[in-house]
C-alpha cells in the first residue's frame, strides 16, 4: 500500500514539474522538429538526387520512402531518449538541491521511489512521443488507429527502459558535472548507432557490433516498422536496404528484456543511496 | 523515553565521525544538541531519522528501531533539515500536498491541514507562489509547516535558525516554542548558538562525535563556580602563573584574553587588581553561559569566526 502511494506521489510530481515547465515543454518539442524538418529536408533533397540519379525524391529507390519519412522515427526515438535521461538525470538535481532527503525519510519503501522515477519519466517521454506523432500529417504519414495505439505501447516501453538506464547512471551520481560526460558518451552514442539518421545496411563490422549493442536501435527500429508499416515496403528495398531491419516481435523482445534488467539494476542501485 | 539512542556510531571511509554515543529524550521534551562544526550533530539526526545506517549501535523512536523498523519511524517523525530541501520549482501548496500525499494523509484531511500549518507559519497568503521567490526566512517556516503537517511525534530541527537574520530567527522561536505548548510533540534540535541552546529542557554538549556532558542548562552552567571573569593584561603568560601561584586559579587563554571562573566576581575583581602583579588592560565579568560551560569542557570556545563565514555561504545558498 505504501508502495503505491509511493510510486504515484513521485510520478505525480515528475508530471506536475514538467508541465509547470513552459520552457521545458517548447523547447522538448521544438527542437525534434527543428531536426526533422531542416535536416530531413536538407539530407533528403541533396542526397535523394545522388541515390537516386536525379529521379524523384525517394531517397531509397525501391522501397517507396524519402528520407524525411525514414527520419522520423528517428527523431521521436532521439526525443525519447533525451527526455528520458533527462528525466532520470534529475535525481542528480534533486540531490544537489537537497528535496531527496525529503523523499527519502518519507515512510514509503525505496523501490516505489525508483519505479515512480521510472514511470514519471517514461510517461513525460511518452508525452513528447505523441506530440511527435501529431506531425504525422505533415510528414505525409498516415497512421491508422491501431498503429497509433501500437506505437504507444512501443514508445512506453522504450521510455521506460531508457529511463530506468538513465535511473541507473543518476543513482551514483553526485554532481551535474558528470552530465556532459553522459551526453558526449552515451546519450550521442546511442543516438548516432541507432540507424536514426541512416539506414544499418552495409556498415563495416566494428560498427555494426555496436549497433547491435545500442539498445536504442531496437526501440528506433520498432517504431519505424510501425510507422511505416502502412506503406508496404517492397522486397527488394527492404532487403538492400535492411527497412526495418529486424522483426518486430524480435525489437520488442529486446526492448523488454533490456527495459527489465534496467529497472532492477535501478531498484538494487537506489536502495544503496544514503 | 520516545528516543534512546544506544552507542551510535558512524564511520566515513575510516573517519570516524560519531564515536559511540547513548543518550535518551523524554516525550515532549526539547532536547538540545549543542556543539560545533564537524562534531557530528547532523550525522547523529541522520542515524536517527534513517537516512544513515549506523556503523554499529542503534536508536529506538516512538519504539521502533530505525534499523529494524525505518517505515514506522519515518511516519514518526517530522524533519526540518540543517539544509533547504524543497521543490523550488513547485508552489508552497504544492510543496505541502507532495508531503501530505506521500505520507498518506487521506484526501479530506489534506485540505484541512495545509490550511491549518500554512496558517501557523504565516504563509497562508503566499500559498500559490512558486517556492523559489521566497525569501530564506519564508523557505524556513515552509518547511517547518511542512515537518508538521502529518502530526509527528518527534520533530527533528536540525539548526532551524542557520543563516537567518535575528528577528527572523526570533520568530521561528515563537512558533517552536508556541507549537510546545499546543501539541503534544518532542523536539530534538541542534544548534551552535548559545542562546538558543537556554531554551532546551535538556542539552547534550558533542565534540568531536562524543556527548561530553548532558543536563539542563541550569545545572550545566551550575559547574561553574559563582562567575566567569575574562582579563586581558600587558603579559598573559605572567599572569596565568601568578593568578595559579596566588589565587590558584586556573585560566584558559581565548583570543589574547584569559578566562578564569570565582565564586564571588565582584569582590575579587579589586583584589585581583591590587595583587596580581602584572598591568591590567580589561577587566569582564559576566554569569557563567553554555559557551563557558563548553570552553571549560574542551579547552576551546565554540568559535565565532567560523560560524559567520559558514552562516555567509548557508545564507547565500538559501538565497538562490
Ligand atoms: N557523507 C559524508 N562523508 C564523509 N564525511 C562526512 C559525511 N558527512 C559528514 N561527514 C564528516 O563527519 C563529521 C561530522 O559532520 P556533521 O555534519 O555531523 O557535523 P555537524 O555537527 O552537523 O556540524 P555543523 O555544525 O557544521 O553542521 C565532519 O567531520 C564531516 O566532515
Ligand atoms: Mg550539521
Amino acid at each position: 500500500m505504501a508502495g503505491l502511494v509511493g510510486i504515484y506521489t513521485i510520478w505525480y510530481r515528475e508530471l506536475k514539474r514538467f508541465l509547470l515547465d513552459r520552457a521545458r515543454i517548447i523547447g522538448s518539442f521544438s527542437q525534434p522538429i527543428l531536426w526533422l524538418f531542416l535536416l530531413g529536408t536538407g539530407m533528403g533533397s541533396g542526397l535523394a538526387k545522388v541515390f537516386s540519379r536525379g529521379g524523384g525524391t525517394e531517397m531509397f529507390p525501391g522501397t517507396g520512402i524519402d528520407y524525411l519519412e525514414f527520419l522520423y522515427p528517428g527523431i521521436i526515438g532521439m526525443s525519447i531518449l533525451m527526455t528520458s535521461i533527462f528525466s532520470a538525470i534529475s535525481i542528480v538535481w534533486d540531490r544537489e538541491f537537497g528535496f531527496l532527503k525529503e523523499v527519502l525519510v518519507a515512510p514509503i519503501p525505496r523501490y516505489s521511489i525508483t519505479i515512480g522515477k521510472a514511470l514519471g519519466g517514461s510517461s513525460v517521454s511518452l508525452l513528447q512521443g505523441v506530440i511527435l506523432l501529431l506531425f504525422a500529417p505533415l510528414i505525409k504519414v498516415n497512421l491508422s488507429f491501431l498503429s497509433v495505439i501500437k506505437l504507444i505501447l512501443i514508445m512506453f516501453l522504450v521510455s521506460f527502459s531508457l529511463t530506468s538506464l538513465g535511473i541507473v547512471i543518476a543513482a551514483r551520481m553526485k554532481s551535474m558535472e558528470g552530465f556532459q560526460v553522459i551526453m558526449n558518451f552515451l546519450m550521442m552514442p546511442m543516438f548516432f548507432l541507432s540507424g536514426a539518421m541512416f539506414p544499418l545496411s552495409g556498415l563495416p563490422e566494428w560498427m555494426e557490433k555496436l549497433v547491435k549493442l545500442d539498445p536504442l536501435t531496437y526501440g528506433i527500429d520498432a517504431i519505424r516498422s510501425t510507422i511505416l508499416g502502412a506503406h508496404k515496403i517492397e522486397v527488394a528495398g527492404k532487403v538492400l536496404f535492411q527497412i526495418p531491419t529486424y522483426p518486430l516481435s524480435y525489437d520488442i523482445t529486446i526492448i523488454a528484456f533490456f527495459g527489465a534488467i534496467m529497472i532492477i539494476l535501478a531498484v538494487v542501485q537506489f536502495n544503496r543511496v544514503e | 523515553m520516545i528516543i534512546e539512542a544506544r552507542e551510535l556510531v558512524k564511520e566515513f571511509n575510516g573517519l570516524r565521525a560519531v564515536k559511540g554515543v547513548s543518550f535518551s529524550v523524554n516525550e515532549e521534551e526539547i532536547f538540545g544538541f549543542l556543539g560545533p562544526n564537524g562534531a557530528g550533530k547532523t550525522t547523529t539526526i541522520n542515524m536517527l531519522c534513517t537516512l544513515l545506517k549506523p556503523t554499529s549501535g542503534t536508536a529506538i523512536l516512538n519504539g521502533y528501531d530505525v534499523i529494524k523498523k525505518p517505515n514506522e519511524v519515518r511516519r514518526s517523525i517530522g524533519l526540518v533539515f540543517q539544509d533547504p530541501s524543497l521543490d523550488e520549482r513547485l508552489t508552497a501548496k504544492d510543496n505541502l500536498n507532495f508531503h501530505a500525499l506521500i505520507y498518506g494523509i487521506p484526501k479530506r484531511e489534506r485540505k484541512r491541514r495545509i490550511a491549518e500549518v500554512l496558517e501557523m507559519v504565516e504563509l497562508a497568503d503566499r500559498q500559490n507562489d512558486i517556492v523559489r521567490t521566497f525569501s530564506g526566512g519564508m523557505k524556513r517556516r515552509l518547511e517547518i509547516a511542512r515537518g508538521l503537517l502529518h502530526y509527528p511525534k518527534i520533530l527533528f530541527l536540525d539548526e532551524p535558525t542557520l543563516g537567518l537574520d535575528p528577528q527572523t530567527r526570533s520568530r521561528i522561536w515563537e512558533y517552536i516554542k508556541d507549537l510546545r505548548k499546543k501539541e503534544k510533540i518532542t523536539i530534538f534540535l541542534t544548534t551552535h548558538y548559545m542562546d538558543e541552546a537556554e531554551v532546551c529542557d535538556r542539552i547534550a554538549i558533542i565534540d568531536y562525535g562524543k556527548i561530553i556532558a548532558l543536563n539542563t542548562p541550569k545545572k550545566l552552567k551550575k559547574q561553574i563556580g559563582g562567575s566567569v571573569v575574562t582579563i586581558t593584561t600587558a603579559r598573559n603568560e605572567l599572569a596565568k602563573k601568578l593568578l595559579k601561584e596566588r589565587f590558584s586559579l586556573e585560566a584558559i587563554e581565548t583570543n589574547n584574553s584569559l578566562r578564569f571562573e570565582v565564586k564571588e566576581g565582584e569582590k575579587f575583581i579589586p583584589q585581583l587588581v591590587k595583587r596580581l602583579g602584572v598591568e591590567i588592560l580589561s577587566v569582564e565579568l559576566h554569569l557563567p553561559t553554555l559557551d563557558d560551560v563548553f570552553l571549560k569542557l574542551t579547552g576551546r570556545a565554540i568559535r565565532e569566526e567560523t560560524v559567520s563565514k559558514r552562516e555567509l555561504m548557508r545564507k547565500h545558498w538559501r538565497r538562490r
